[in-house]
């Protein structure tokens, strides 16, 4: 008689229940469709519905189904891919700048089992097709910008409780460098700015009238920590302006950025939007001083700095002398729409600032009526030179006076600034502007691009794989072990099961390696039925009865299956751990492989096997 | 019905007889492919060198010789092409990117040198289409190939502490020279032929651990429940483990290895070399775990003691006043 406890099978039961469950929703498959989300101000209703609907019936596109999903966005289902291309083109010459329209692949899993949290895998990007880019963030920049604000607020400190000075300097490695007038008060300054700037860390510098001030390096840690963070979130905006689907932006250690997008081919146009690092920066033009004089010599007054305008196809560059006090910078600001100036109609862009930057606005604006305010348009970008055979990276600034207008009344939150180019740049402007500004600049290191088609042959290649590493060990089995062969491969089968429904569950990405995982997995796990077929086969030439050969096998075969299967799982673990992309699917696969083998290996083939000779009192031989 | 077999199971073959010429062939492999990792080096795919890797799709299969004058007129220095997978497939390998931004940058916009690539080679009668591509720094791939040192680092003292804890020291370093040595042939195989080590392959040769500590594991399971249970000489203990695991080892390397052919064959170009490398890694690791492990073991003088931690803690007690 075998015993194996009633609980156990109803184990095994919920166990392939559960699986089954959560492994169904990767069969249906998805629809290419588009996906169009509502921009500042419009919104998804009945009425755009209509409009797609006429719009797709001119472009002659049959849709599968349109409707308005959960979160707001309407959905459009195709039959094709090149239905949804077409269609996305329709759709975004009629929609305009109001929506962003993007291709998706929308799921057919029924309702039911979406209320379950049942949910497909997700395809990596090796089986989908898309763009990866692996972005570094510059934080020497972040930081060097935090020193100059640093500056910035010594100076401002000292001017308004009148000490003078003659110089504030960023000393290079990073702390801030005053140099008093002669007519100062050492000792007052030194107070003002242990009061009113009490983070910093005052030092005296070589003569009593020179003092150094630094930033605490877990301040430093924090500009590092946030600057990273921005970034992630600034990309995420322009990437939602870029239209694609499900994108995954992931921060990669402490300075560089993972930005995945399923669908996009056109890299030159990501990479644009993406490494864009345009900012805005609003000055006073600087009164006084000799423009010509500083051009020549390079003499600037100690409060202003030489610009130049952006030139244009007939007109040249011209410079000009702006405060060095910035007044409002881009990170400041909340909004911007590409518009038309109502004096001159030339193309515009119409500013939203936050409360702070409409205050900083307003008090300069207030006081300088009449004088001149300019936008500085800042883009870095990133160069790559070839010195002695090894590639350098540097990264050229490009500082250029987009507009210098009159402040003809006291500006507030909302401005327009006007003289740019083209529609198209002041569409683009707004665009980069109101997705935000990068806290650092970054670069690119890394870009993989894959095909629609040789996604689409991957599934195929991998799944064809993966069946037939199958079929391999259960013919082998069925042939070998014959009853208890039957009995492994409906152990290995629910293991295949386990896995995708885990991997469902975990919301892991199904990578082509990672179906190589599986693949292997079977032949990792065919370990653990072979054990314990051998042990049994041991155990009646030993001349023990069939069914004290079955129980001693299993119980003997269980610790060898731990302790084997242990091991690996380390090893998949270290690939987990130090492995990047699609080995990381392949990792992923191969641990919850194992781990679900040594259960079906273990417990459900014993529970099989008891099932079936068990009840046999008067067991003679068994098909081992 | 009697069962089949591969292996008769009163085999009773000497292994350890065998030692001194089992640990010197497998010495001599070890010396064979470390000479080849050092004096041929490795054949790294672009994941560990950077620069530009691009897969292209013909109409009809290109000439790869015209391909590559095209590519050179065009500005690109040294490029590499070869075919990929089937006749119509090539992959173009670029060292020299910084080139290629240029050329393919319009005033100050980084273009996409997959497009500017594709251009230069498409002819009107046979165009050529953009399959992957992948720009790489240095930087990365450098990184790349620590993270590879650490995952095996990782692993070897992962190994080291597990099997000391469930076995005992003697076992554990035995099985992880049984396992590097697989690894270190498997990576010698690919300095020898100059087949591409990518990451995929890394991937394979740490998967190959796995795979071949486990094999080794299941017979020095096998030594310690022996050890415990018959009384006999270490060497007729460790030969007898052997031959008693031989079946199931056979079995199981089998197996595996038809999952992997199966992979090699259907799984395409991109997963052949991970299966190349588990392919020979199986075969590696099923005659070490055979003919390697178990003659270390006895080289480092394993006695029934070692497994028997009471006794020695029953010794220490004894000498207490």
């Amino acid at each position: 008689m075998l015993e194996y406890a009633r609980w156990k099978y109803v184990l095994i039961l919920l166990v392939l229940l559960v699986s089954t469950l959560y492994a169904l929703p990767n069969i249906y498959p998805q629809d290419p469709s588009v996906q169009v989300t509502a921009n500042h101000g419009s919104t998804v209703d009945k009425a755009m519905q209509a409009r797609v609907e006429n719009t797709l019936k001119k472009a002659s596109v049959r849709s599968k189904g349109i409707e308005i999903s959960k979160d707001g966005n309407l959905l459009v289902r195709l039959f094709d891919a090149n239905e949804q291309i077409k269609a996305a083109d329709a759709l975004r010459g009629e929609l305009g700048s109001d929506y962003v329209v993007a291709l998706n692949l929308a799921s057919t899993v029924p309702d039911w089992l979406e209320k379950i949290g049942a949910k497909p895998m997700l395809l990596g990007l090796d089986l989908q097709g898309g763009v990866h880019f692996l972005m570094q963030v510059d934080q020497q920049a972040a930081l060097a910008k935090r020193f100059d604000a640093t500056a910035e607020d010594v100076r401002t400190t000292l001017r308004e409780n009148g000490v003078a000075y003659t110089a504030v300097e960023r000393r290079p490695d990073g702390s801030v460098l005053t140099t008093l007038a002669t007519n100062a008060d050492p000792a007052k300054a030194r107070q003002l700015i242990a009061k009113d700037l009490p983070n910093l860390l005052l030092e005296d510098g070589t003569t009593d009238r020179q003092f150094t001030v630094r930033i605490p390096q877990a301040e430093l840690d924090k500009v590092s920590t946030e600057a990273i963070e921005q970034n992630v979130s600034t990309l995420r905006n322009r990437i939602n302006e870029l239209g694609v689907a499900e994108p995954i932006i992931q921060r990669q250690g402490t300075d560089r950025v993972v930005v995945q997008l399923p669908g996009v081919q056109d890299t030159a146009q990501a990479k644009r939007i993406l490494g864009a690092t345009a900012t805005l920066e609003f000055r006073g033009v600087y009164e006084g001083g000799d423009i010509q004089d500083a051009v020549k010599t390079g003499n600037v007054p100690p409060d202003a700095r030489l610009f130049y305008t952006s030139g244009k196809p007939n007109i040249p560059p011209r410079p000009v002398l702006l405060k060095k006090r910035v007044i409002v910078s881009g990170d400041q600001l909340v909004g911007a729409q590409s518009t038309r100036s109502q004096d001159d109609g030339s193309p515009a862009v119409s500013i939203t600032l936050n409360s702070a930057g409409g205050q900083r606005m307003f008090d300069y604006s207030s006081e300088n009526v009449g004088k001149g305010l300019a936008v500085v348009y800042i883009e870095r970008i990133p160069e790559v030179k070839l010195v002695d055979g090894k590639e350098v990276r540097s990264t050229r600034v490009k500082e250029e006076v987009i507009s210098i207008a009159n402040i003809r009344e006291t500006l507030g939150k909302n401005f327009i600034t006007s003289g740019l180019d083209s529609p198209k740049d002041a569409a683009d402007l707004a665009l980069l502007l109101r997705a935000g500004a990068l806290a650092a600049p970054m670069e690119f290191v890394d870009e993989r691009t894959v095909g629609p088609s040789l996604g689409k042959e991957n599934v195929d290649r991998g799944m064809t794989a993966v069946l037939y590493s199958f079929s391999f060990a259960l013919i082998f089995f069925l042939f070998y072990y014959r009853m208890f062969g039957v009995i492994t491969c409906v152990a290995l089968l629910l293991n295949l099961l386990m896995v995708i429904a885990v991997m469902s569950i975990l919301g892991a990405t199904l990578t082509l390696p990672g179906l190589a995982g599986i693949a292997l997995t079977v032949g990792m796990s065919v370990d653990a039925n072979v054990l314990i077929n051998e042990r049994i086969r041991e155990e009646l030439r030993l001349g023990l009865p069939p069914l004290t050969a079955i129980k001693e096998g299993y119980e003997r075969a269980a610790g060898t299956i731990a302790d084997a299967n242990l091991t690996a799982i380390l090893a998949g673990v270290a690939l987990f751990a130090f492995g990047t992309g699609p080995v990381k699917g392949f990792a992923v696969s191969l641990i919850v492989g194992i781990a679900t083998s040594m259960y079906t290996a273990v417990s459900v083939s014993r529970g099989i096997a008891t099932l079936m000779y068990g009840h046999r009192r008067k067991l003679k031989s068994i098909a081992v | 019905m009697k069962p089949f077999n591969v292996f008769p199971y009163d085999s009773n073959i000497h292994f350890m007889r065998l030692r001194w010429i089992s640990l010197t062939v497998a010495g001599l492999l070890m010396f064979v492919a470390l000479g080849a990792m050092f004096t041929k080096g490795f054949n790294f795919a672009l994941d560990f060198t950077g620069g530009v890797g691009i897969e292209l799709r013909f109409h009809k299969a290109p000439d790869v010789d015209d391909v590559r004058n095209r590519l050179e007129k065009a500005g690109y220095s040294n490029p590499s092409v070869q075919t990929f997978g089937t006749g119509t497939d090539l992959l173009v390998r670029l060292q020299d990117k910084p080139h290629a931004e240029k050329v393919g940058a319009v005033a100050g916009e980084t273009g996409s040198v997959a497009q500017d690539v594709r251009r230069v080679v498409s002819t009107p009668d046979n165009p050529a289409e953009v399959r992957s591509s992948a720009q790489i720094s240095p930087q990365v791939g450098k990184e790349l190939a620590q993270n590879g040192v650490y995952a095996l680092l990782f692993v070897v003292f992962g190994f080291l502490i597990y099997i000391s804890f469930r076995f005992e020291l003697k076992f554990a370093i035995a099985a992880i020279i049984a396992t590097l040595h697989d690894v270190v042939v498997v990576a010698g195989w690919f300095a020898l032929t100059g087949h591409e080590f990518d990451l995929t392959v890394l991937a394979g040769v740490l998967s190959v651990m796995g795979y071949s500590i486990n094999d080794t594991i299941v017979v020095f399971d096998r030594v310690r429940e022996n050890f415990r249970s018959v009384r006999a000489e270490p060497a007729e203990i460790l030969n007898r483990s052997v031959n008693q695991t031989l079946s199931r080892t056979v079995i199981t390397s089998f197996v595996a290895f038809l999952t992997v052919l199966a992979l090699y064959i259907y799984g395409g170009g991109s997963l052949q070399g991970m299966a190349e490398s588990q392919m020979l890694g199986i075969i590696i690791g099923t005659l070490s775990s055979i003919f390697v492990a178990c003659p270390l073991l006895m080289w480092l003088g394993v006695t029934k003691q070692d497994l028997m931690p009471k006794a020695k803690d029953e010794a220490a007690l004894a000498r207490r006043p």
